[in-house]
C-alpha cells in the first residue's frame, strides 16, 4: 500500500512539510500535523478499523467527530492504555500507538464473527430471554461467554501514571461551540463588556467551517474563523478553551467540562511532566449560549454498516480539512440538500460521483456540475464487499424499474442533521419535533439559556450568524450589560440552503432481509426495533432499554433520531407524539482519572496528625486510622507482636502508669448566660446545676431516641463550659448542636465553636499517675482532697498552661491533661521524663479499647445508632425533670420491651477459648435462619486482668440473663464458641480505683 | 447547584450540608406529650412536587442554617433566608 495514497497534493489544514510516524495494530504509518488518527488512517487507505460490538462485523470510520460509533481504538500501552477512544478525536502525535478492539485473533480474520450466524439468539431483549434458562447457567456460562464475545476495549488494571487537575472558572456568559455562530455570539456579547467564556472541543476554532469550501468575507471559511478568533482572544474579557468538551449542565448554572491539556503533546520520549493530562473544569456562568452545531445522521438500509460507508459531511470534512480523498468511486445517498455539497467538493477533487436522492427533486442540484448524475426517487438497497466496498445496488422507490449495480469504494450517506441540544436538555427540558428540518429542536431553551446557529436548527449560515449576533446581545443584556444594536455581519459565499424529506428506513419490500443498522455501535437493527415494538416495548424509553439502542459510548448521537422515526412509523405516530428519550450528562465519555482529579493515593483524603505524632513515630508506634486521624494503635518493643505489646501496655497502666494521646477527641467551647440551659436540652443529664470546676460524663440522643454520642462536659466558670465528644463524631455533634440552637432554641443566648485543633490532650492513667504528674504540674494541687474525682483545674507544666481533668476511661486513677497544641509535644515529653523512673508507658488505642471493655464502657461498636441509653445501661442518667432531644421517643413502647437488646458482658465457657466481634448469639448453634439470632458480640478482646477473653454484646433481654449459656457463632469463620452471659463490668465494679 | 448564602454570597453545593425539612417544628415538650405528634415530627415528611422549604447548613462557610425555598421539580431556588434572624445584641 502506498504511504498516504489518499492524500491530496494541496489544500486542507495540515502541514505536509512535517511527517508524524504512528502505528495502528502494529503497522507503521505516516501522517501530518493537523491530522487525527482517523484522517491519517484514511489518508493511508486504511478502511477497516474495527469490529462491531455484538456481531463482530467489519467496520470503518463513519464520522469525523466525537460522535463516531465504529472506529473506537485502544490508545497507548501499559498504564497509559485507554480503551474505546474514537479515532476521530485523537490528534496525531509522534509515536502514537493504537490498537483495534473486539477482534480475535486479528482485525481482518475475526473468529467471533460467527456471532453473526447466531444472530437470532442475540436479537433485542436477548439478555432477558434467550439465556435465562436454566437460570444457574446464566452466571456460570452465558454471561461470561457473552461478555467475552460482545464488548469493546478492555480495561487494564495498572495505576494511571498521569496527573489530572480540577479547576473552577466564573464568567458572565458561557458559549459552547466556537463555530461561526459561537464566534459571532462571543464577539457581540463581549463588546458589551461581559466576561465571555468560549469553549470548543476541537483544537482550532471554526467548527464546521474547517470542513467546508465556502468563503466568508472573501477568505476561506476556516481562515476567517481563525482571524476572527484571534481578535476575540485579544480581548481582556474573553477567554477561550480549546480541546474542551462541556460534558454536563447542572443546577444553578453550573457546568462541567473536560480540557484535554496534553494528550496531543504526548509524543514519544517527550516529557510533559509539568502539564496535567486533562483538566476538569467546573464552570459557573450567569447565562449560557448553546452554539454546539449539529450532528449528521445516517440513512438506514441493508448492510449500511460496511467499511467505506461514511457520513456525507464527514467525507467532505476529510477532504477540506485534512486533504484526504476517502474514495474515488463515490455514491452519495441522501434525503437532503447538504450532501450535495459533498458531491460538489469530492467531484471537484477528482472523484467520480453519483448522487442517489430519495426525494423527487433537490434545490441544491443546481450546485453540481452538469456531468454529475443524480438519481431522484431512488434508494441504495444493497451494499457489497466485506472488509471494504466493491459495489452497491440502487432501486427506484416509486415507479417499478430495474435495479442498477454500481462499482464504488466510498458511500456517503446523509439522513439529515440533528441540532446538538444535549446541554439544554440536561436539566430535563425536552426538545420539540420540527417538520421543516425533520429534526428535534429546542424551542424553549429554558431560563438563563439561549440556543443559536446549527444547534437552533438554523442550517443556513447567514441566517445562523444573524441569529447568533442577536443572541450574543440578548445574553449580555440578560447579565445587565448594555449593547449596541447594530453590527456588521460577515458575507458568506456561496450561501447554501437546506431542504429535507425524512426517510427513516428502506421500504420493507425493497429489503432482502439483510441487517439494516440503526445503532452501529450497539449493533441494533431495524429488526430489533420491530421486535421490540411487537413485544410491547414500543415506547421510546422502553425500546431503548429493550434493544440497548443509544446505550453505547456514543450515547446514540447518530442513532436516536432514526430510531424514533422508525418507532413513529411502526406505531403510526407523529414524531411529536413519539417524543425523545432523556438526555443526561455526560455528553461524552470522561476518563475516571479526570473525575478523580488530584484526589488519588495520598491525596485521596487529608490525614490528620496530633501534635505528638512525631514522638509516636520515633517510638515506633504502629498507627491506625480513626476518621481522618492517624493514631498510635500500639507501641511494639523489640520483636513484640500485637497481642504481647497490647497486654504489656494494659498491665503497665493497671499496675503503674501509662499515657495515651487523646488529642483527637472533638472539643467544643461554649459560653453564654444560657449555656447550661442549652446543654440540658442537648444531653440526657443536666449541666445547668453542675458546680464550677467539675466535669461530668454526658450522653446525647438523636431526636428518635437513639444514642448519638457521649463524652464529658466541664464547667469552667458560670457561663463557660468545655465539652469533649468522640473522635469520629466531632464534626457531626457540632453540626447537631448548631441545628438545635438555630432551629429549636434560637432564643437561648449561647455561643460555641470547635476548638478541637487548638488543644492537645493526653490521658495519664494508672495508680502512679498522680505521682508522675505531681512532679511536673505547677500552680495546681492535685491531691485527692483538693482535686477529687471529676475535678477540673488550671495549672502549668514547664511553664505551659495546662487544663487538667480528673477523668478516667480506663477505670484507674487518671488525669486528662490539655494544653495549647503548640506545646503538645513538649508537655507530653515533660510528663514522659517525669515518669521515667516509674516506668511510664505510652499506650495506644487498642490498650484503651481493652481497658474500656474491662470496665464495660460503651464506645463506637455499641453506639451503633440502634441502641437507646437504657439499652446500654445508662437509663438512670435520663433526667425526668427537663426536656431534651430524644426524650419522648426514647421511651416509646417498642423501645422499652423486655426483649430489646441490652448491653451485657460475655466470657467463654472454656477459659482458653476466644470469640469474635460480630458473632451472633444463639441458643442452638445448629439452627439457621433470620430469627435464631438473639443478639451479637460488639466488642471482643483478651483481658489481661481476667486472663481470658471477654466481650460486650447486645442481647435480647440481656440484663436478666446473666449466667445463661449461649453460643457465639460466626459462620464467616466457621466458628461457634460457648459463652456465658455476665455483667458488662469486669474490673473494679464498685469504681473504687478512680477515687483514690 | 449553588446556594446564595445571606452572609457569604453564592457558594457551591459542596460547602453545604442538607439538614432536612424546614417546614416541621419540634413539638412543645410540655403541650405535645402525645407520642403520635412526636412520631409525625421525627418520621413523617411531605414530599411535595414544587416549592419546598429545606434547611441547608453552611458547614464550610459561616455555619448558619439557611431556609432554602426550592422547587423540587426544577431544582430552582426561589429564596434563601437565615433560620435565625441575627439579634441586635444579647438578652436583657
Ligand atoms: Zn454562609
Amino acid at each position: 500500500m502506498n504511504q498516504q495514497c489518499n492524500r491530496s497534493s494541496d489544500g486542507g489544514m495540515i502541514d505536509r512539510s512535517k511527517i508524524i510516524k504512528f502505528q495502528f495494530d502494529g503497522r507503521a504509518y505516516e501522517g501530518h500535523p493537523g491530522d487525527t488518527l482517523a484522517s491519517a488512517l484514511l489518508a493511508n487507505g486504511v478502511i477497516l478499523t474495527a469490529r462491531s460490538f455484538k456481531y463482530h462485523r467489519p467496520r470503518g470510520i463513519c464520522t469525523a467527530g466525537p460522535e463516531e460509533p465504529n472506529a473506537l481504538v485502544t490508545l497507548g500501552r501499559k498504564g497509559r492504555s485507554e480503551p474505546n477512544i474514537a479515532a476521530t478525536v485523537i490528534e496525531l502525535f509522534e509515536g502514537l500507538e493504537a490498537r483495534s478492539q473486539n477482534r480475535w485473533p486479528s482485525l481482518r480474520y475475526d473468529l467471533l464473527a460467527v456471532n453473526s450466524l447466531i444472530k437470532p439468539l442475540l436479537s433485542a431483549g436477548f439478555y432477558y430471554k434467550t439465556f435465562m434458562w436454566p437460570r444457574s447457567f446464566w452466571y456460570a456460562l452465558y454471561e461470561p461467554m457473552i461478555r467475552r464475545a460482545a464488548g469493546l476495549g478492555a480495561l487494564q488494571n495498572r495505576p494511571d501514571p498521569d496527573r489530572y487537575e480540577h479547576a473552577h472558572i466564573h464568567c458572565d456568559i458561557l458559549i459552547v461551540g466556537a463555530g461561526p455562530a459561537g464566534l459571532v455570539a462571543a464577539k457581540e456579547a463581549s463588546r458589551s463588556g461581559a466576561r465571555v467564556l468560549l469553549v470548543d472541543d476541537q483544537p482550532r476554532p471554526g467548527g464546521y467551517l474547517s470542513g467546508e469550501s465556502l468563503e466568508i468575507d472573501g477568505q476561506p471559511g476556516a481562515q476567517w474563523a481563525h482571524e476572527f478568533a484571534d481578535e476575540l482572544r485579544a480581548m481582556d474579557n474573553v477567554r477561550m478553551l480549546a480541546r474542551t468538551t462541556v460534558t454536563g449542565r447542572y443546577d444553578g448554572m453550573t457546568f462541567c467540562a473536560v480540557e484535554r491539556v496534553s494528550d496531543h503533546l504526548r509524543a514519544r520520549n517527550t516529557k510533559v511532566a509539568d502539564l496535567p493530562r486533562q483538566r476538569l473544569w467546573t464552570i459557573h456562568a450567569e447565562q449560557f449560549i448553546c452554539a454546539a452545531g449539529a450532528i449528521e445522521r445516517p440513512l438506514v438500509f441493508d448492510d449500511n454498516d460496511r467499511p467505506g460507508v461514511m457520513l456525507a459531511g464527514a467525507a467532505r470534512r476529510y477532504l477540506n480539512q485534512y486533504g484526504v480523498l476517502p474514495g474515488r468511486e463515490v455514491l452519495i445517498f441522501t434525503n437532503n440538500d447538504d450532501a450535495y455539497l459533498t458531491a460538489r467538493d469530492l467531484s471537484a477533487a477528482g472523484a467520480d460521483v453519483i448522487v442517489i436522492d430519495t426525494r423527487k427533486k433537490a434545490p441544491a442540484a443546481k450546485l453540481l456540475p452538469g456531468r454529475l448524475k443524480v438519481f431522484f426517487e431512488h434508494a441504495l438497497t444493497d451494499v457489497s464487499g466485506h472488509n471494504s466496498l466493491s459495489s452497491a445496488t440502487m432501486t427506484p422507490l416509486v415507479v417499478k424499474g430495474p435495479k442498477q449495480t454500481m462499482r464504488c469504494d466510498l458511500i456517503c450517506i446523509s439522513g439529515g442533521w440533528n441540532p446538538t441540544t444535549h446541554l439544554l436538555s440536561h436539566l430535563g427540558q425536552k426538545p420539540q419535533w420540527s417538520q421543516k428540518i425533520a429534526a428535534y429542536t429546542m424551542i424553549d431553551s429554558g431560563s438563563n439559556a439561549f440556543v443559536t446557529g446549527g444547534a437552533a436548527g438554523l442550517f443556513e449560515l447567514t441566517q445562523g450568524m444573524e441569529d447568533a449576533a442577536k443572541t450574543g446581545r440578548n445574553a449580555a443584556r440578560a447579565c445587565g450589560f448594555s449593547t449596541e444594536e447594530r453590527s456588521v455581519l460577515p458575507l458568506v459565499s456561496p450561501n447554501s440552503s437546506y431542504a429535507i424529506e425524512p426517510f427513516w428506513r428502506l421500504p420493507k419490500q425493497l429489503s432482502d432481509g439483510s441487517k439494516s443498522f440503526v445503532d452501529l455501535q450497539n449493533d441494533v437493527t431495524v429488526g430489533d426495533l420491530e421486535l421490540s415494538e411487537r413485544e410491547g416495548f414500543g415506547h421510546a424509553e422502553h425500546a431503548k432499554r429493550y434493544t440497548t439502542l443509544g446505550m453505547g459510548t456514543d450515547q446514540g448521537k447518530l442513532s436516536n433520531v432514526n430510531a424514533l422515526g422508525l418507532l413513529a412509523e411502526l406505531r403510526d405516530q407523529t414524531l411529536s407524539e413519539t417524543g425523545t428519550t432523556t438526555y443526561r450528562p455526560l455528553y461524552g465519555p470522561v476518563a475516571l482519572g479526570a473525575l478523580a482529579g488530584q484526589r488519588t493515593g495520598a491525596e485521596f483524603a487529608p490525614v490528620r496528625h496530633s501534635a505528638m505524632h512525631d514522638w509516636h513515630a520515633e517510638q515506633g508506634a504502629v498507627f491506625t486510622h480513626a476518621g481522618l486521624w492517624l493514631r498510635p494503635y500500639y507501641y511494639p518493643r523489640g520483636d513484640e507482636g500485637f497481642a504481647t505489646a497490647v497486654t504489656r501496655e494494659v498491665r503497665a497502666v493497671r499496675s503503674g502508669v501509662g499515657m495515651v494521646d487523646v488529642s483527637t477527641l472533638g472539643k467544643i467551647e461554649m459560653k453564654g448566660p444560657d449555656a447550661g440551659n442549652f446543654l440540658d436540652h442537648l444531653y440526657i443529664n443536666s449541666f445547668s446545676k453542675m458546680k464550677i470546676g467539675r466535669a461530668r460524663y454526658g450522653a446525647m440522643l438523636r431526636e428518635d431516641g437513639m444514642m448519638f454520642d457521649d463524652g464529658t462536659v466541664s464547667r469552667l466558670s458560670r457561663e463557660h463550659y468545655f465539652i469533649t465528644v468522640t473522635t469520629v463524631n466531632a464534626a457531626s455533634v457540632l453540626q447537631h448542636m448548631e441545628f438545635c440552637h438555630q432551629t429549636n432554641w434560637p432564643e437561648l443566648d449561647v455561643q460555641f465553636c470547635s476548638v478541637s485543633e487548638a488543644w492537645s490532650a493526653m490521658a495519664v492513667a494508672g495508680p502512679k499517675s498522680r505521682e508522675v504528674l505531681e512532679r511536673v504540674v505547677e500552680d495546681l494541687a492535685i491531691d485527692n482532697g483538693a482535686f477529687p474525682f471529676m475535678a477540673v483545674g488550671n495549672g502549668t507544666i514547664g511553664g505551659a498552661f495546662v487544663r487538667i481533668f480528673r477523668i478516667s476511661f480506663s477505670g484507674e486513677l487518671a488525669f486528662e491533661v490539655y494544653t495549647d497544641a503548640s506545646y503538645g509535644q513538649s508537655v507530653w515529653e515533660a510528663i514522659m521524663r517525669a515518669g521515667q523512673s516509674l516506668d511510664i508507658t505510652a499506650y495506644g488505642t487498642e490498650a484503651m479499647t481493652v481497658m474500656r471493655t474491662e470496665k464495660g464502657h460503651v464506645a463506637g461498636p455499641e453506639l451503633d445508632g440502634r441502641t437507646t441509653a437504657a439499652d446500654l445501661g445508662l437509663g438512670r442518667m435520663m433526667s425526668q425533670k427537663k426536656d431534651f432531644v430524644g426524650r419522648r421517643m426514647a421511651v416509646r413502647d417498642d423501645l422499652v420491651l423486655d426483649t430489646v437488646k441490652q448491653l451485657v458482658g460475655l466470657k467463654p465457657l472454656l477459659e482458653g477459648a476466644s470469640f469474635k466481634m460480630g458473632a451472633h448469639l444463639v441458643e442452638d448453634p445448629t439452627g439457621i435462619g433470620a430469627n435464631v439470632s438473639q443478639g451479637h458480640v460488639t466488642t471482643a478482646v483478651y483481658s489481661p486482668a481476667c486472663d481470658h477473653f471477654i466481650g460486650l454484646a447486645l442481647l435480647s433481654g440481656g440484663r436478666n440473663r446473666v449466667g445463661e449459656r449461649l453460643y457465639a457463632v460466626s459462620p464467616l469463620h466457621n466458628e461457634q464458641v460457648e459463652v456465658v452471659v455476665s455483667d458488662p463490668v469486669f474490673v473494679d465494679p464498685a469504681g473504687e480505683r478512680t477515687h483514690v | 447547584m449553588r446556594i446564595d448564602c445571606p452572609w457569604c454570597g453564592s457558594r457551591p453545593l459542596h460547602e453545604y450540608a442538607y439538614s432536612g425539612d424546614a417546614t416541621t417544628k419540634r413539638p412543645d415538650a410540655e403541650r405535645d406529650a402525645d407520642l403520635s405528634v412526636w412520631m409525625d415530627h421525627v418520621y413523617l415528611r411531605d414530599n411535595p412536587a414544587g416549592l419546598h422549604k429545606e434547611y441547608w447548613h453552611h458547614v464550610s462557610g459561616c455555619r448558619s442554617l439557611l431556609v432554602v425555598t426550592r422547587d423540587t421539580t426544577t431544582h430552582l431556588i426561589e429564596s434563601v433566608s437565615l433560620a435565625v434572624q441575627p439579634s441586635k445584641g444579647g438578652k436583657k
